[in-house]
């Protein structure tokens, strides 16, 4: 019974941290002068039961989940993945060019021919820090973290110089054309198709490190390369693909930005998504279907925020500091995956102990 | 580059400006050279130099002297490297995870109390900070003189601190032994030495180092905070760390390297202005990742850098 209990707190640990975050940040919001009750009112409120902060909330999941994912998968194989961002950036890029210079294709073909755009982007990005890792044994953080800041230049030089719009006031493209729009999902709000694309790139995911083999491979790999060599499977092959359908997914993000809310390239149009996928692939464990209950609730705190200030007072980079205080209690759960047994080890202990001493008594 | 050598003054301004954006790079690369030789593999590097430029301005604004500006952004360090110590040293928090934790904490928590206790939207109001002091003498050596002795008091604390972690780390006891618990914790705790006291003891100093990186950008360089101000040079230091080789003098010299790489960009969008800026900003970090390209294969890190030690585990 108390097994039971303890592994249930345990499992919940994402939760019991996300809770300690939001306590501390009720203690910032204290030192601010205001409620945090009215506060937190505000931010969830906002974000999930109201149509319109529902809305901007939809917005938000899909590059929050997509780099989720992209950081997620990677993790499988033990590789970090911190140029989601940068991934963003390339997808983003690649698929405008398609849209704007890219051949004309009807309906659904334009769309998907984008979004491929978008894939490839953010596929040859990630392949760089994978090539890297795998041939030169090169640490991925490190590539990863300066290619974020050499992708938002590009893009950066992009729309202020050979994509940069006729007449525009500051840097962003051309408009892409209507046709490659991806549809509205909520009456007169931005909430595009591309949450549902997002959420079913999850689920596929999730069935396949499940149930196939590429799957177990994968995290054979991760779990202990040698063993996984031994068995005849190639790590670099593993890297190279984690890191790249990483890459694609945090790519199709970029596109899905561009496609879906802003309809043109904007220079730091990304805001830091990829950063918080890294946040979103912790707080889900690397399980693809917890991306999309972390993705939600990262975009919740996202979309929230700004009501939290204009109805609270509360300023929005609190929220900053929660996604912070949320990795630093996350990863603190899961580090007490040997504490858990130790604990479990004592009451097995205990039990048997008070067992014998029944028996001794009966007898 | 070359024409620089025919003009003294422009190469003067050149050297001088390159030695100045490495700075921020080289307390924090020195930094992370003492918490990666005692096996603490540091990514918070960028949250730290953060930390410690809102530190500098905290202190600055409050009492309206820089000292108090070092004081406070090197407490603050310290203090941010707390939670990183124990999460990656007693709770074996993975320790990459732990420096992003730390890095994304320190964006949000600066930004929210820089509006609070400095009151600033985005940025301070211009703060009191180090001035050039010219040493005698020294400083009237043609082109190094003023270069490298014409600066604050921030830079000769810098020439203080390379040397002092080099002997720290290569001919004293202690240094021996932070070395030999980022190489074999096993060994050192059979033999008697505390692998966690000593972590600690790196990592918290190690605080203290990467903030004074941030208080340079404040006090030093721009006079003021703005949120965000640390804009990747803490992910450049930790190239430089393994550029230098985990040696505080190779450190010194890789960050160096970026900032001339730096200055030389800042000049070359400064002489082509028809020509976008973006195609020279990314050329410090276009150079890290050759540099790293190049270097790698005769990798000699510590062995044990990056890996949590569990006593009870064996």
């Amino acid at each position: 019974m108390t097994l039971e209990l303890l592994r249930w707190v345990y499992m919940l640990k994402s939760v019991w941290a996300v809770l300690i975050a939001l306590a501390i940040g009720a203690l910032l919001i204290l030192t601010t002068g205001h409620s945090p009750i009215a506060a937190y009112r505000e931010l969830f409120g906002g974000a999930f039961f109201d149509y319109w902060g529902l809305s901007a909330t939809l917005v938000k999941l899909c590059p929050l989940l997509l780099a989720g994912l992209a950081v997620a998968l990677p993790l499988r194989v033990g590789l970090f993945n911190i140029g989601a961002e940068g991934q963003i950036y390339m997808g983003g890029l690649f698929a405008t060019i398609v849209a704007l210079y890219g051949p004309e294709l009807p309906g659904l073909l334009g769309i998907l021919l984008c979004a491929a755009g978008g894939l490839a982007g953010g596929a040859v990005w990630a392949a760089i820090p994978a090539l890297l890792k795998a041939y030169r044994d090169l640490n991925e953080v490190i590539v990863t973290l300066l290619l974020n800041y050499v992708a938002i230049n590009i893009v950066s030089y992009a729309v202020s110089g050979p994509l940069m719009a006729e007449g525009a006031p500051y840097p962003y493209s051309e408009e892409i054309r209507e046709s490659l729009w991806l549809p509205y999902i909520m009456p007169r709000t931005d909430a595009h198709a591309g949450v549902i694309v997002a959420v079913i790139a999850a689920l596929l995911l999730s069935v396949v490190m499940r149930y196939t083999s590429v799957g177990y491979s994968l995290q054979t790999v991760g779990a202990n390369p040698q063993a996984a060599r031994y068995a005849g499977m190639s790590v670099r092959r593993h890297i190279m693909t984690s890191m790249l359908v990483g890459g694609a997914l945090a790519g199709l993000a970029g596109a899905f930005e561009v496609m879906g809310l802003k309809h043109r390239l904007f220079h730091l149009f990304s805001a830091g998504y990829g950063y918080d996928g890294i946040v979103i692939a912790f707080l889900a464990g690397t399980n693809a279907l917890g991306t999309i209950v972390a993705a939600t609730f990262m975009a919740g705190l996202e979309s929230g925020a700004n009501m939290m200030q204009r109805a609270a007072g509360v300023p929005v980079t609190l929220v900053e500091a929660l996604k912070g205080l949320i990795v630093i209690f996350v990863a603190t759960g899961l580090a007490f995956s040997f504490q858990r047994s130790r604990w479990a080890r004592l009451i097995e202990r205990r039990r048997t102990m008070s067992a014998a001493i029944k028996a001794a008594q009966g007898g | 580059m070359l024409e620089l050598f025919s003009d003294m003054q422009a190469l003067v301004q050149f050297l001088s400006s390159a030695l100045r954006l490495s700075m921020p790079l080289i307390f924090a690369a020195l930094a992370g050279v003492l918490s990666e030789r005692s096996g603490v593999f540091n990514v918070g590097l960028e949250g730290l130099i953060l930390m410690g430029a809102f530190g500098a301005a905290l202190g600055t604004f409050h009492t309206g002297s820089p000292f108090a500006g070092v004081l406070v952004g090197m407490a603050l360090g310290v203090l941010l490297a707390l939670p990183m110590a124990i999460m990656s040293i007693s709770l074996g928090v993975n320790q990459i995870v732990a420096g992003v934790a730390i890095n994304l904490f320190s964006l949000g928590i600066t930004a929210f109390l820089a509006r609070i206790a400095i009151g600033a939207t985005a940025n301070t109001q211009l703060l009191p900070g180090f001035r050039p002091i010219a040493i005698p003498v020294l400083s009237s050596i043609p082109v190094i003189g003023p270069v490298l002795f014409n600066q604050d008091l921030l830079v000769y604390l810098m020439y203080l601190a390379v040397p002092a972690l080099y002997i720290l780390m290569y001919w004293t006891p202690l240094g021996l032994s932070i070395r030999a618990v980022g190489h074999n914790p096993r060994a050192c705790d059979a033999a008697g030495l505390s692998v966690a006291g000593l972590r600690y003891a790196c990592v918290l100093v190690a605080g203290a180092l990467a903030a004074m990186g941030g208080v340079y950008l404040v006090l030093s360089q721009v006079f003021v905070f703005s949120e965000h101000m640390s804009a990747g040079k803490g992910f450049i230091a930790l190239a430089a760390v393994i550029l230098g080789r985990w040696n505080p003098v190779g450190a010194l010299l890789a960050c160096l390297l970026f900032g001339v790489f730096d200055a030389y960009q800042l000049r070359l969008q400064f002489e082509n202005p028809d020509v976008p800026y973006q195609i020279f900003s990314t050329l410090p970090y276009v150079v890290s990742i050759l540099a790293l390209v190049l270097i790698s294969g005769r990798n000699v890190a510590p062995q044990a850098v990056g890996k949590y030690y569990h006593r009870e585990s064996h």
